[in-house]
This record gives structure tokens, C-alpha cells and sequence, in this order.
């Protein structure tokens, strides 16, 4: 059951736990417990809500950040990344294969924030080598999840 | 002026339930739990392939049996899934959805006079594509207290010297009920004894929840004798495509793919293509929409159980097929008076044979919360029944 229930709730996160155990043919206390095993096991890392920020009133602006760093003796990129990850503006940081070894997203209220970002932090940590700042311009599709509204139900009403 | 119809096309029964469809085009503001198709659009991978076929000019007719590669990836689609081994140069044939098979597949088999079993209820195209075989149709009516399964003594309940063919209807529209392999192995006993044909539908194979889905084809000694029909519109969510496929003995398929030749030429060339793509790389698909189809059967059971309204437990396709014998009125009235007050469009189990009658098709190709809107409609409007009965 645990995958099946990962894959439900990673859609819908705030579906009712009674409800939950029904379509997944178990008791509720089962998927209680699941659940919390899951948390402590840290395989469920939170509950967070897409927004689609776009559509608010609030502006803000997301950038992808390439960066180039020496690894560091002994910890190879871990350590580099933690320095980074640790400030509150960066969303999230993968080690890539490829041309750049790092990729940091970060989220900022405006452009100049995003660019005192990167001018002011990143790119005078020891080991940044470079970085390549990219600007999103539009979101399409983010978390498995379209922004632009589904079409309709076409289908006929009653087909046999 | 002379009459200008066919005296027996007229004479085919029209759907039993055409005012309550007049009645559901009607209102335009009714949800549905009528339809008879997946909710999912067709994965995208697939789609992308049709549409790089045209791209690429695959724009012409296939051969009258349709691509080869689609025929051999269909091959070892019956390999992995049942063990089965057909030869994809005469055995198999691409038909425009599972219907054109059924109706090709009885042309190819029937002389004037032999009886035709169908199980009921079922799809309802079984009946008049016999009669326009040149057969008779002999009605089969299945039980809820077998969960609306066949058994061997229906069959040979049935049987007289001039029954030739049984349809096999499983996994079933509408009731939702699968046949397992000791069903199937005791219905196989009295075909081979009545040495019947069988034409298996199996379009719903792929939407079995308890166990694999098992081919009466894959029995020792039905092989020869049965006609596989499948397609690609229940499990790949392809039902606009219109593409279906049978399997059997080369001497039937050989004369199916004659008729197939004059009446239609060849499936659609584009949804050939797409189809090879959903053959090879679709199985992840299949997997995802039938778990949340699972999911959606166990949400509608529960549901029922808690208004207490009785309905066997459907292992199959994407219906239940709850009794609503209790309220006193027939299937009919029943649906009729849901649409009407709760604005629910339901199908009535008439639609698919007498048998039917007590009973409603509900599809969960919905999603769930679609399904708990009318479900709580549904929940409102029984109450409202059984206090008008007190």
C-alpha cells in the first residue's frame, strides 16, 4: 500500500484519511499509522500547497542559477551545496551531471533581489568557480501539475 | 413510391430505453455516471506518435489486415499477457474498434438459421449484429446471485442442435463481472462437448482488479475454437481512434479480413501507428489509470454499503451495477426519477437486456470527485425513496 498511498497523496495531500483508506482497501488506522511511520522515516517530507503565484497580486520573481564550484577535499559537493541551500531565498539544489555541477533555484521579490543574490552571496563563496543566471519568464507546468485550466468533459453523457 | 428499407434492419429492436436518452439529451445541466468510455485523454507519447505519422506522411491505406508491426507487437502482446500464440501474417485482424470485429467475426462464421448464445446483460450490439448475420440470437440470462457470471448449465440450458456460436462477454458492460479461471474451466468442458465457436470479447481484459485477466483462449483445446477480440479504447484510453483487433483460427480470420477488405478497406492508417507505440511503451499507462480505476471501485463500494444499498462486489471493466429492486419501480422509472430530481444521469439495466431489470449502470470513468457529488445525490435521493415507502 505505501507506494499507492504516496502516489494518492502526492496529488492531493489533503484528502480525508477515512476516505483514503476506502479507495486503498485498507482501515484507516492502517493508513495513520503509514503515514506516520512514512514521516518519521522522512519519506514524506511535508504538506505543501502549489500556488500559482502568477495570479495574485504579490509579484515575484524565480530564477534557475547554473553554478560551476571546486569540490571540496574529503566531502566532494555536499559541502558547497549546504553553504548554499542553508539561505532562505534558495527553493531548491540538485547536483548535476553535465556541463555545470550545481543547479539552484531561488525565488525572490524582485529582479535586483535575485541579482544581489547571486552578485553579492553566491558568487563570492569560496569555490564558485561561475554561475549562469536564467530568469523564468512563465510557469507551465510545475509539481506534475498544468497551470492552464483542463478542458471540459467532451464526451457524451450516455454512451452504452 | 416502394418501400425503401430493409425489412430487417426495421425490424432490430431499437435501444428499450431511447425515451429516457431523449429525456438525459434534454437536460443539459445533469452530471453523469453514464458514460461508457475512459475519462483519461490518450498518454501523450501515444498521441505525439499518431500525430508524427502524418508528419511523416503516413497518410495512405495499410494492408487490408492492417500494419504488420502493429499485427506482431499484438502478437507478443498475447504472449506476455495470456501465452498465447498467434501468427501475425493470418491470424490476426486490425477492424475499426472491437465492434466492427463482432460484427465481421459473426458474418464470417454464421449460416442462416444457427443460433447464436449472448450472455445478458451485455453490450448491445451483439444481438443485432447477429440477427444481421443471418442468425438467431438466443438470450442467456445471467444471475445476480452468481454475480452475473456464465455457467456451465446456462450453456448447456441453451444449447440446441443448431447452436454454432457463444459470445463471452467478460470482462462485462455493464454489470462489472469478470470470469475466473475455474469459470472458465468449467464453461470450456461444454463448448468442446457442444463443439460451439466462442467469440470472446475480452475489450475490458486489461481492467481486471482480482488477479490477471485470463483468455478462455489461453484453455487446452479452445484456442482453435474461439475468436479474441480486444482493441485499444478501454486500456489505453483510445476510444476516438477507433482501433480494435481479433485473433483466431487462420480460415476465420482469413474470411473476416475478406469483409473487412470490402466494407472498410483498412483501420485508420494514423491510429495504426499510434497504436504500435501504445503497444510497446504503454504498459505504465495501462497500470496508472487502472489503479485509479481500482480506487474509484472500492470509493463506489464503500459508498454503497454505507447507503445499504446492495450491490455484488464488480471485479472488472469500469462499472457497478448496484440493485435497486427495493424501491419497487423499475430500472427505467428508477433513472428516470434520478434525472429528474437529482439530476443525475445513470444508465437503467435494460439498456443492455431483460436481465438487467432492477438494476443500474454506474461508470466510474470519473473522477473522484465527480463520483462524490452524484454519489451524494444518489445517497439523498434513495432516502427520499425509502421515506416515500414508509
Amino acid at each position: 500500500m505505501r507506494e499507492e498511498l504516496l502516489a494518492v497523496i502526492e496529488k492531493n495531500s489533503r484528502i480525508d484519511l477515512k476516505e483514503l483508506a476506502v479507495i486503498l482497501g485498507v482501515e484507516e488506522i492502517d493508513v495513520v499509522n503509514e503515514m506516520a511511520k512514512l514521516e518519521s522515516e522522512g519519506i514524506i517530507c511535508g504538506y505543501h500547497t502549489m500556488i500559482n503565484w502568477e495570479k495574485t497580486s504579490l509579484e515575484k520573481v524565480g530564477a534557475l542559477i547554473e553554478v560551476k564550484v571546486t569540490p571540496q577535499r574529503g566531502q566532494g559537493f555536499d559541502s558547497m551545496a549546504e553553504r548554499i541551500y542553508k539561505y532562505p531565498e534558495v527553493d531548491a539544489v540538485y547536483l548535476l551531471s553535465g556541463g555545470y555541477d550545481l543547479l539552484i533555484i531561488i525565488e525572490g521579490k524582485t529582479i535586483k533581489e535575485v541579482a544581489s543574490f547571486v552578485s553579492d552571496k553566491l558568487s563570492t563563496l569560496d569555490n564558485v568557480l561561475s554561475t549562469a543566471t536564467h530568469f523564468i519568464l512563465k510557469k507551465y507546468k510545475e509539481h506534475g501539475t498544468i497551470f492552464k485550466k483542463e478542458h471540459a468533459d467532451e464526451r457524451e453523457r450516455i454512451t452504452l | 413510391m416502394r418501400n425503401m428499407l430493409s425489412d430487417q434492419v426495421v425490424g432490430l429492436k431499437p435501444s428499450g430505453i431511447r425515451k429516457f436518452f431523449d429525456i438525459v439529451s434534454e437536460m443539459k445541466d445533469a452530471i453523469s455516471l453514464g458514460v461508457g468510455e475512459p475519462d483519461f485523454d490518450t498518454p501523450w507519447h501515444i498521441r505525439d506518435e499518431g500525430i508524427y505519422s502524418l508528419e511523416k506522411g503516413k497518410t495512405f491505406y495499410t494492408s487490408n489486415a492492417g500494419l504488420k508491426e502493429l499485427r506482431e507487437e499484438i502478437c507478443n502482446y498475447m504472449k506476455r499477457k495470456n501465452g498465447l500464440e498467434y501468427d501475425p501474417l493470418k491470424e490476426v485482424l486490425i477492424t475499426v474498434g472491437g465492434s466492427e470485429a463482432i460484427d465481421v467475426g459473426l458474418r464470417a462464421v454464421i449460416n442462416p438459421g444457427d443460433e447464436v448464445l449472448i450472455p445478458q446483460p451485455s453490450y448491445v450490439s451483439y444481438e443485432p449484429c447477429a440477427i444481421l448475420a443471418g442468425a438467431k440470437p438466443v438470450i442467456i440470462d445471467l444471475k445476480a446471485e452468481n454475480e452475473f457470471r456464465l455457467t456451465a448449465k446456462e450453456i448447456e440450458d441453451a444449447c440446441t442442435e443448431k447452436t454454432k456460436v457463444l459470445i463471452l462477454p467478460f470482462p462485462n458492460n455493464p454489470t462489472g463481472a469478470i470470469m475466473e479461471r475455474k469459470d472458465l474451466e468449467a464453461i470450456a468442458k461444454v463448448i468442446i462437448e457442444k463443439d460451439l465457436l466462442v467469440m470472446s470479447d475480452e475489450i475490458y481484459a486489461e481492467l481486471t482488479y482480482k488477479g490477471e485477466h485470463v483468455s478462455i483462449a489461453s484453455l487446452p483445446g479452445m484456442q482453435e475454437r474461439t475468436i479474441l477480440i480486444n482493441g485499444f479504447s478501454k486500456a489505453y484510453a483510445m476510444t476516438g481512434w477507433r482501433l480494435g483487433y481479433a485473433c483466431g483460427p487462420a480460415e476465420i480470420i482469413a474470411q473476416m479480413t475478406k469483409i473487412h477488405q470490402f466494407a472498410i478497406m483498412c483501420a485508420p492508417t494514423t491510429s495504426q501507428y499510434a497504436a504500435i507505440e501504445a503497444l510497446k511503451n504503454g504498459d505504465n499507462d495501462v497500470a496508472e489509470m487502472k489503479t485509479a480505476y481500482n480506487q474509484r471501485r472500492r470509493f463506489l463500494m464503500n459508498a454503497f454499503k454505507e447507503m445499504g444499498l446492495e450491490c455484488f462486489e464488480p471485479f472488472g471493466a469500469f462499472y457497478v451495477f448496484p440493485c435497486i429492486k427495493e424501491f419497487g419501480m423499475t430500472s427505467e422509472e428508477f433513472a428516470t426519477r434520478f434525472l429528474e430530481e437529482e439530476k443525475v444521469a445513470a444508465v437503467p439495466g435494460t439498456a443492455f437486456g431483460n436481465s438487467g431489470e432492477g438494476f443500474l449502470r454506474i461508470s466510474y470513468a470519473y473522477s473522484i470527485d465527480n463520483l462524490r457529488e452524484a454519489i451524494g445525490r444518489l445517497d439523498r435521493f434513495v432516502k427520499k425513496l425509502r421515506a416515500e415507502k414508509k
